[in-house]
């Protein structure tokens, strides 16, 4: 077990690298110059160049790269050109709202989406199983930002439940916290669960028909023990994976989220800097982004040999 | 002995498509997605208005006689603008499904064929994947300038790694058949087992997730626009219309409600045609997904 997650751990790193490669290559490959960005529109040659020096943009390209990476190791992600502050303490600043909302989310689609699927694999064929169905391909169809801007139409234009747009941290108690962040997070649940549902259903479609179901229900055992027990447990992995891929699909979705919802998290920071050609905080942010979904992903992979024991490699 | 009348032969294809063993769903989805594309397709002919004039004496008015959806902030008609606005969503989509398929069919047939190359190529497919698709698009686009061709890059480049993937399990899964196994032993030259042999098992499962990049990317196309990270804004598609309408999204929610409509039965019309041909073309997936 413990020779296998170290594998997997180390299995991570050149992909992390390569991540890193991309994402340098990414800023310093496509046209525009930081150095002008900084300067400012009035600068002289003579400025540009002093700049230059002093970001270290005159030095060969592996050169930059590898005092990036050693700066990123020492957890300096650089400081933002508009700013002037640290990213990593922009980042601290914005990281609450995204993680509330994000495990809000993760917390609601998972205890909406595995029921459905179940339901829906479970009574086959029947108005149930295409009402999910129905619901989980309008999930993929409606873009996200469409489904945020419904959601205000009804529920705090028309009904006045919640307030239209900003957020309230959970610090000021839950209710106010839930008031702001519930809508948010039932818009990017309609997407995530869409998926979840979808797997699972198919995966516990696959299961249902296996012998060991039969031979579960012939002995008798209770329809809910033969569902969630022999069942569900089997179709897991497939559904983890989902969860762990539909990751990127989360994080894509609250980027644009909290810009309906006019939420100070990270997807707005993200933004506001591409926006802005804020290479610092553009190229930390993508990094951080990515290494988190491969952590994930990672902390996934590793969770498979609890559900499925001969995951042995 | 009276013969019944041969259908011409221009229906002939009509009526194939009919008598296809398709359930209602696809059909109606199929119908759908054929109305939006010709609408779409004759817009600067069936257009009521020019999408970019501007009436300041009817901004952001309801239905009225000559603006059958009512105008926008700065008075133009919001029916003809969905009408145009579809044609540059619908080319971005078709021209992102068409170029990361190509691409992708390339780098997965190298990966799935030559076994030094795999590791390497799946590592990086495997880095880009990591990459969260909107945020590697919103950055290319901001990188590189507003412009049709650095969206459709843009779009495209996220989408590889899907379909390299792909790609490369059906030819590892191809090569060990026999008839390609014989071909090898016989000395048939590479290109010649590449294209001959390997090329035509891809087709199938391409169809299907071409189909999917298409959705997708009309929805990424959308969502950058949203994010203002789009086509240059004095151009229409359904993302920008949408992105104007937000200021105005108290007072006047059809700005976003109606391009959004079109968008959504547009994305859902091809996914549910993407599923139907993924049963059609692969009927052991039809198991899996009913």
């Amino acid at each position: 077990m413990l020779g296998y997650i170290i594998r997997r751990v180390l299995a991570v790193i050149p992909v992390m690298l390569l991540v890193a490669i991309f994402v340098f290559a990414l800023l310093r490959l496509t046209p525009g110059d930081p150095a002008a960005i900084i300067a400012g529109d009035m600068a002289t040659p003579a400025q540009l160049e002093s700049i230059r020096e002093a970001m270290g943009l005159n030095q060969p390209i592996y050169v930059q790269f590898f005092t990036w990476v050693g700066q990123l190791l020492q957890g300096d992600l650089g400081t933002s050109l508009i700013s002037r502050t640290p990213v990593a303490s922009m980042v601290a600043d914005r990281m609450g709202p995204t993680i509330s909302i994000a495990l809000l989310t993760i917390l609601m689609s998972v205890a909406l989406a595995v029921p459905m699927g179940v339901i829906a694999a479970w009574k086959h064929r029947s108005a149930a199983d295409y009402a999910v169905m129905t619901f989980s391909v309008l999930g993929f169809s409606v873009p996200v930002f469409v489904i945020g801007y419904i959601l205000i139409l009804i529920f705090s234009l028309k009904l006045g439940w919640f307030p239209v747009q900003g957020y309230t941290p959970i610090s000021r108690g839950i209710g106010p916290f839930l008031s702001n962040a519930f809508l948010p997070a039932l818009t990017l649940t309609t997407i995530y669960v869409a998926l979840i549902a979808r797997m699972t259903r198919a995966n516990m479609l696959e299961v249902l028909g296996e012998d060991y179901i039969r031979t579960a229900r012939a002995k008798g055992a209770p329809e809910r023990r033969v569902l969630f027990r022999h069942a569900l447990k089997n179709a897991a992995v497939p559904i983890l994976t989902v969860i762990g891929t539909g990751f990127a699909l989360l994080i894509g979705g609250v980027v644009v989220t909290e810009s309906v919802f006019n939420i100070p998290g990270i997807g707005r920071l993200t933004v506001d800097a591409i926006l802005a050609r804020d290479y610092p905080v553009i190229q930390a942010m993508i990094l951080l982004t990515s290494f988190l979904y491969v952590f994930v992903n990672l902390l996934i992979d590793i969770s498979y040999s609890f559900f499925d024991p001969r995951i042995r490699y | 002995m009276a013969q019944p009348p041969e259908p011409s032969a221009a229906m002939q294809p009509v009526l194939r498509v009919l008598r296809l063993p398709l359930g209602i769903g696809p059909k109606i989805a199929a119908a759908v997605l054929l109305v939006i594309v010709v609408v779409t397709l004759l817009s600067p002919w069936i257009a009521p208005h020019d999408p970019l004039t501007m009436d300041p004496l009817v901004r952001l008015k309801g239905p009225m006689e000559g603006h059958l959806l009512g105008t926008d902030n700065y008075g133009r008609d919001i029916l003809s603008r969905v009408l145009i606005g579809g044609r540059l969503s619908l080319y971005i989509g078709l021209m992102t499904a068409i170029v990361s398929v190509l691409i992708g069919l390339v780098i997965g047939m190298i990966a799935g064929f030559f076994r030094t190359a795999d590791a390497i190529i799946m590592r990086m497919m495997d880095a880009l994947m990591a990459i969260p698709a909107i945020l590697l698009a919103i950055a290319l686009v901001a990188l590189s300038g507003p412009s049709v061709g650095s969206v459709i890059a843009a779009i495209t480049i996220p989408e590889i790694p899907r379909v390299v993937r792909l790609v490369r399990a059906v030819v590892l899964a191809a090569r060990e058949e026999p008839y390609v196994e014989a071909a090898i032993a016989l000395g048939s030259s590479m290109p010649k087992i590449l294209i001959g042999h390997l090329f035509p098992n891809t087709l199938a499962p391409l169809i299907v997730q071409g189909t999917y990049i298409l959705a997708s990317a009309i929805l990424t196309e959308a969502i950058l626009s949203f994010l203002g990270a789009g086509v240059s804004t004095e151009t229409p598609t359904w993302g920008n219309i949408m992105a104007e309408g937000r200021l105005f999204f108290r007072i006047k929610p059809e700005l976003i409600l109606w391009p959004g409509l079109m968008l959504s039965l547009c994305i859902l019309s091809i996914n549910l045609l993407g599923d139907a041909a993924r049963d059609m073309l692969d009927p052991r997936l039809k198991k899996r997904a009913g």
